[in-house]
């Protein structure tokens, strides 16, 4: 029963681990199914949580919040797009700027509003995502096996954990069955062939970035309002990269994609877990290996070790018609 | 068919970067503008830090080294049609390898262990290097997603050698023994002190003469040697490199072998020079502003000393801007360099179209005149 | 955008019929290059109409101005009768217009239907629209029997096959005009008699073919009407029937003397390359060049004849050190240079074999570099231009500056970007480069695409001298003219095999023509004889 607990604890804390993941690797891959390489995941979130927490904190309402870190990265998506797709710059350089530049802009606007070191105030309850209780979870605690399943690991999420769950079987429907994500596919793929169809690359392009900029606002909103209390100056840690490695690991596929997530966040939650652990028969695992595990299972996939990442044929060029 | 007109090299490689840069400067005079301040101040307080007395001028060309050595990095890569986002990796492995060195063959006199240092960072940076080289050259992995996974698989070794090895027995910080005292680079006032010259004391080191060494020696092999040759080739048009009977996939190797051990070089400035131990997270990024000097520079080791410079002076006037202006921190830095790499880089065509249309309408206004 | 399936087009049966296309006064540049000279240009309903000229004539420019993916600098464009303002693809489209191009516009991953509908889809979500075009397709592909499964993933068709989906989507969008760029330069003659059929069908059903194309067979075959550009101008309009091949060959060069080379019989000496049972497979693991066995003699030129993509380029390579032959030997001089057990275009150069590589854009040079650097592209170790670890680009230049001269390169100056020279002054170098090597074999593919008149006789002579002065040459090219006039002796390859030789003298267009279906050798004979 114990251990039993144990693993609706960790799954719990993977649900959480991986909520961020999600919505920023379903962000990724809305651009690079486009065509646009999008390495600025980490930088858009880095905004996204900033203006979250700022707006959260001046208007008192999660809602709000959400709306704004949602404006800003949307706002993040048309620059990259401007350089990518109006201009033609090269994608990895526009990414590795967007991220340079939030790094740095989050942290000074952060001083220059708040002066608390890069740090946004504290948000109370009323400012944040607070946990929703299923109807009925209290009550099923104590039944066994179910009780806990339904309580402990469904029931008692904030709103966004939910929302990035369901937002993976809504890309799927919107990537595979509607006319959206036709063109959207095939823009990454030959935008030739979408230009002759008579449809404008570069505004599916840009229509596909700013998918991208909607679900990375949301993640970068959960770690500062949903669950964190404020933002905190490189909070991301690497998470835009480690969302960018599971979109890569899932194929450029939203529910593969998904798995990944949840794999790389369930390794971060046993990390936290097994830090000075002794596991019989194995000894202590350090716990930078499996901090370290994502990325190494990433380049083994890359590496065409396990199965064939296939990226979008036209992934990283800009469109020039051609004579 | 080339449509586009070929501009004159002083346009090309002169005015359009400095458009380029002077639109990232303009969107930073803005920023401060928004935070309150005055940019005016600032680009003084700046200048000021960065080259105002004997002390801020050593600091910057301490910081200037660091950014030749990886500008020169991302450079070399980038010849051959690659984007080593890495250098931040290899520069920590780097590090790793000085340390190695510099602990365990304490033995050994000064300008030995200088050759061994040099040595071991080159090897150690390069081995980083080699693994991201290899998946590109013969499994066609993308080398940007394995250099920034690379950066991260790094992080994590190098914290767990510091914490379970080579942290002292008995310390708690997770950083190395220092390196005894004859081993560390001289720094270049104490050089000058030997011959009498008197200069402000500053973390600039003997690495910073190596580094302008190494650019003169990138400069030769990118363009007076036979591999420099077929790295460009292979960076230009792989089949024509196919063609000519240079194996891609070699040179991708050979430029990424050569791209992180110049990376790693950094750490002879910061672990051999500066600090004397490793620290954790001692590249603080530095890996990443390589990206803009080389872009800055056009990649050319004139450009990227320049460009060193540049973000030396950033670097150190920007320690001097938060201790002067408190709303304004270090991280304007950042944020500059965030918008170089935007607008020289990302952005960099965004002036062309305009700059050659008033090339054209100028340059025929003048055959006219010549006519008439 | 126009989401309409079936635009109606009021055909107009009461008195003069509108012709379908009517440009006037069509003006482009592209910076220096003047692509279209105020072309004018009638093209009647319901016919089909030619359009040749040689490669940079200005057709494929012309068209794409039709079809709105490029605008004219002047000019209008009538369709119907109708002046119409082409500003995209859309436009296009919406007045009726639908183009095969060159490089076909397929999404591969995506099934044949899925490539169909893309643009008009028939609504947001895909499900309605599908089953509606699903219908549509099968009556579209009754009414022109176009026999094609819809749920095929188009990346695992055969190149006729997709043409066919091209076709299919046009069409489907309602297209009254179908424009097609050279449709059969990637197609087997079978398979181009079959477009010829089908493009017969769509004409009596009433639809308007352009057909675009620098091959005159297919004009004389398949065309009612016939128009030809010649740099960038519109230089005559035919009715078929009153023309010949002959004067439209005039009418695209713009001169009577055609590939007629000046050429002593050749005095063919000891084998230099020996090929036995040589098997090339591309990356995806596809056998393309399927046991070819043959011999190159020093002082005899060899063609390979071919439609493009049967395999001719794969052999070139492979013998060219840059595929790895999968199976059989190759022989340089009697010994054994078998490509990929350890040797490699290096020391294939070294042993004196040049090869002027089919596309040198992709292969040929590197436009980025300046033209001494081009111009030691494969030679860079050569110790001539070594100077202790450098490189010694004095000499370089001094070299440069005399293959520039040898071979009347424009400008003659070795330190402009290699971007900067024209097609035939850079192709040019690239075999000045090579053939001042003096190697003993000579692999030359395409030697003359997209290179002016002027550059082509020359380059012809030189290829010639190279042979009279006792070296060996294997040519490859799909311009049947060229193979004829310059080779000693021909090979005829289909689908990977070598299938017939014929004598260069002797040679019959048709009997050639017949063998590059795959016809055996006495069997095309008997044919072309009758």
């Amino acid at each position: 029963m114990e251990t039993f607990n144990l693993v609706i604890l960790i799954l719990d804390a993977t649900l959480r681990t991986s909520t961020p993941l999600v919505l920023a690797a379903l962000a990724g891959m809305f651009s690079e199914r486009s065509g646009t390489i999008n390495l600025a995941l980490e930088g858009m979130m880095l905004g996204g949580a900033f203006a979250a927490a700022s707006v959260a904190y001046y208007l008192g309402n999660p809602w709000f919040g959400l709306l704004a870190a949602i404006a800003a990265t949307i706002l993040l998506s048309l620059l990259h797009g401007f350089a990518c797709i109006t201009h033609k710059g090269n994608q990895v350089v526009s990414g590795m700027a967007i991220n340079i530049l939030m790094s740095g802009l989050t942290a000074l606007v952060g001083i220059a509003l708040f002066a608390q070191g890069g740090k946004t105030p504290a948000l109370d309850r009323g400012s944040r995502f607070q946990p929703i209780t299923f109807p009925g979870a209290e009550a099923m605690a104590d039944v066994p096996v179910i009780g806990p399943i339904y309580s402990e690991l469904l029931s008692g999420h904030n709103i966004l954990v939910y929302i990035a769950f369901v937002a993976v079987p809504f890309s799927w429907w919107v990537m595979y069955r509607t006319r959206f994500g036709l063109r959207l596919r095939a823009v990454g793929e030959n935008p030739g062939a979408v230009d002759t169809a008579g449809i404008s690359v570069v505004l599916m392009r840009y229509r596909a970035v700013i998918c991208s900029g909607i679900l990375v606002g949301m993640s970068g909103a959960y770690l500062s309002i949903a669950q964190g209390a404020s933002f905190l100056q490189d909070m991301t840690a690497g998470k835009g990269y480690i969302a960018l490695a599971a979109m890569v690991f899932g194929k450029w596929r939203p529910f593969p994609t998904m798995f990944a997530c949840l794999l790389f966040g369930f390794l971060d939650a046993v990390a936290t877990r097994l830090q000075g652990v002794n596991l019989p028969g194995i000894g202590e695992v350090p716990v930078q290996a499996i901090q370290a595990l994502p990325y190494i299972l990433t380049v083994i996939l890359l590496a065409g070790f396990i199965g064939k990442a296939v990226a979008p044929k036209s992934l990283g060029r800009p469109y020039v018609k051609e004579r | 068919m080339t449509t586009s007109l070929q501009l004159p090299r002083w346009i090309d490689a002169g005015v359009l970067p400095i458009l380029n840069l002077a639109m990232a400067f303009l969107i930073s005079g803005l920023v401060v503008l928004a935070i309150g301040e005055s940019p005016l101040e600032v680009v003084e307080i700046l200048i000021y830090g960065a080259f105002g007395y004997d002390e801020a001028i050593g600091y910057t060309l301490y910081y200037t080294t660091n950014f030749i050595f990886t500008g020169l990095a991302f450079a070399v890569a980038f010849h051959c049609g690659l984007f080593n986002i890495g250098a931040e990796g290899q520069a920590y492995f780097g590090g790793l390898g000085v340390i190695l060195a510099a602990l365990y063959l304490d033995f050994l006199p000064f300008p030995i262990m200088l050759i061994v240092a040099i040595m071991a960072s080159a090897a150690f940076g390069a081995a980083w290097a080699y693994i991201p080289a290899y998946l590109q050259a013969r499994r066609g992995s993308h080398i940007v997603i394995t250099t920034i996974m690379f950066n991260f698989i790094a992080s994590s070794l190098i914290v767990y050698v510091l914490v379970n090895i080579l942290r002292p027995t008995g310390s708690m910080t997770p950083e190395s023994e220092t390196i005894a005292e004859h081993l560390r680079l001289p720094f270049i006032h104490d050089i000058a002190a030997s011959f009498g010259i008197d200069m402000a004391s500053s973390p600039l080191n003997l690495s910073f003469v190596y580094a302008i060494i190494c650019c003169v020696l990138v400069w030769l092999f990118i363009w007076h040697t036979r591999w420099g040759y077929a790295i460009r080739t292979v960076g230009a048009n792989a089949h024509a490199a196919t063609y000519a009977g240079i194996d891609p996939g070699r040179y991708v190797i050979m430029a990424m072998l050569i791209s992180g051990a110049l990376a790693a070089f950094m750490a002879l400035n910061e672990v051999m020079g500066v600090q004397h131990r490793l620290l954790i997270d001692f590249t603080a990024g530095y890996g990443f502003v390589g990206i803009a000097v080389g872009l800055m520079g056009r990649n050319h080791p004139v450009g990227i000393f320049l460009a060193a410079l540049l973000f030396g002076m950033l670097y150190q006037g920007g320690a001097e801007l938060s201790f002067e202006i408190p709303t304004i921190s270090n991280d304007m830095v950042v944020v500059i360099q965030g918008l170089v790499i935007l607008f020289t880089g990302a952005m960099e065509h965004m002036f062309r179209p305009r700059v050659t249309q008033i090339y054209i309408a100028w340059r025929s206004r003048k055959m006219a005149q010549e006519a008439a | 955008m126009s989401e309409s399936i079936h635009t109606a087009h009021g055909t107009g049966k009461t008195g003069t019929v509108p012709p379908a296309i009517e440009l006037r006064g069509i003006d482009k540049r592209f910076g220096a290059v003047h692509a279209n000279k105020s072309i004018d240009l009638r093209i009647e309903k319901g016919t089909i109409h030619g359009i040749v000229g040689e490669n940079g004539a200005g057709k494929s420019t012309l068209m794409s101005i039709l079809y709105g993916f490029y605008q004219a600098d002047a000019g209008t464009i009538h369709v119907d009768g109708k002046l119409c303002n082409i500003r995209g693809s859309e436009d296009a489209i919406a007045v009726g217009i639908g183009m095969v191009h060159q490089h076909f516009m397929l999404v591969e991953p995506f099934s044949v239907l899925e490539n169909v509908i893309l643009g008009v889809e028939g609504g947001a979500v895909l499900r309605d629209g599908v089953d509606r075009a699903r219908h549509e397709l099968k009556r579209l592909e009754q009414e022109y029997s176009l026999n094609i499964d819809p749920d095929a993933i188009v990346g695992d068709l055969s190149v006729g096959l997709q043409q066919r989906v091209e076709i299919l989507k046009a069409l489907y969008r309602g297209a009254e005009i179908l424009i097609l760029d050279e449709p059969t330069g990637v197609l087997t003659p079978q398979e181009a008699d079959h477009l010829f059929r089908i493009l017969r069908t769509l004409k009596e059903q009433g639809k308007t073919v352009v057909l675009i194309t620098h091959k005159l067979r297919e004009i004389m075959a398949a065309t009612d009407t016939v128009s030809v550009m010649r740099q960038g101008a519109m230089v005559a309009d035919r009715k078929t029937v009153e023309t010949s091949p002959e004067e439209l060959s005039e009418l695209m060069v713009g001169r009577k003397v055609l590939l007629h080379i000046e050429k002593g019989p050749a005095k063919p000496a000891d084998v230099v390359l020996a090929v036995e049972n040589l098997c090339v497979d591309n990356a995806q693991g596809v056998r393309r060049v399927k046991n070819a066995s043959f011999l190159v003699h020093a002082g005899e030129i060899v063609g390979i004849a071919g439609v493009s993509g049967n395999g001719q380029s794969e052999l070139l390579e492979a013998l060219a050190g840059i595929r790895v032959v999968s199976e059989g030997q190759v022989f340089l001089n009697g010994q054994d240079v078998t490509p990929g057990h350890g040797v490699d275009a290096a020391q294939l150069r070294k042993r004196g074999v040049a090869h002027v590589p089919e596309d040198r854009h992709r292969m040929g040079m590197v436009t980025a570099f300046t033209a001494k650097e081009a111009a030691i592209l494969g030679y860079d170790d050569d110790p001539a231009y070594q100077r202790n670890l450098l490189l010694d680009w004095e000499a370089i230049r001094t070299t440069t500056q005399h293959l520039m001269d040898e071979f009347d390169v424009r400008p003659a100056d070795p330190d402009l970007k290699a971007a900067n020279f024209s097609g035939g002054n850079q192709q040019k170098l690239v075999l000045a480069r090579e053939i001042m090597r003096d190697p003993a074999l000579l692999l030359v593919g395409q030697p003359t695409r997209g290179v002016d008149i002027g550059a082509i006789e020359f380059i012809h002579k030189r290829l010639v001298a190279m042979r009279d002065a006792g070296k060996a040459v294997l040519l490859v090219s799909v311009e049947l003219d060229e193979i004829m006039s310059l080779s000693d002796r021909i090979l005829v390859m289909c689908d990977g095999v070598i299938v017939g030789e014929v004598a260069g003298g002797m040679a019959n267009e048709r009997a050639l023509g017949l063998m590059m279906a795959g016809v055996a050798p006495e069997q095309a004979h008997a044919e072309a004889g009758q």
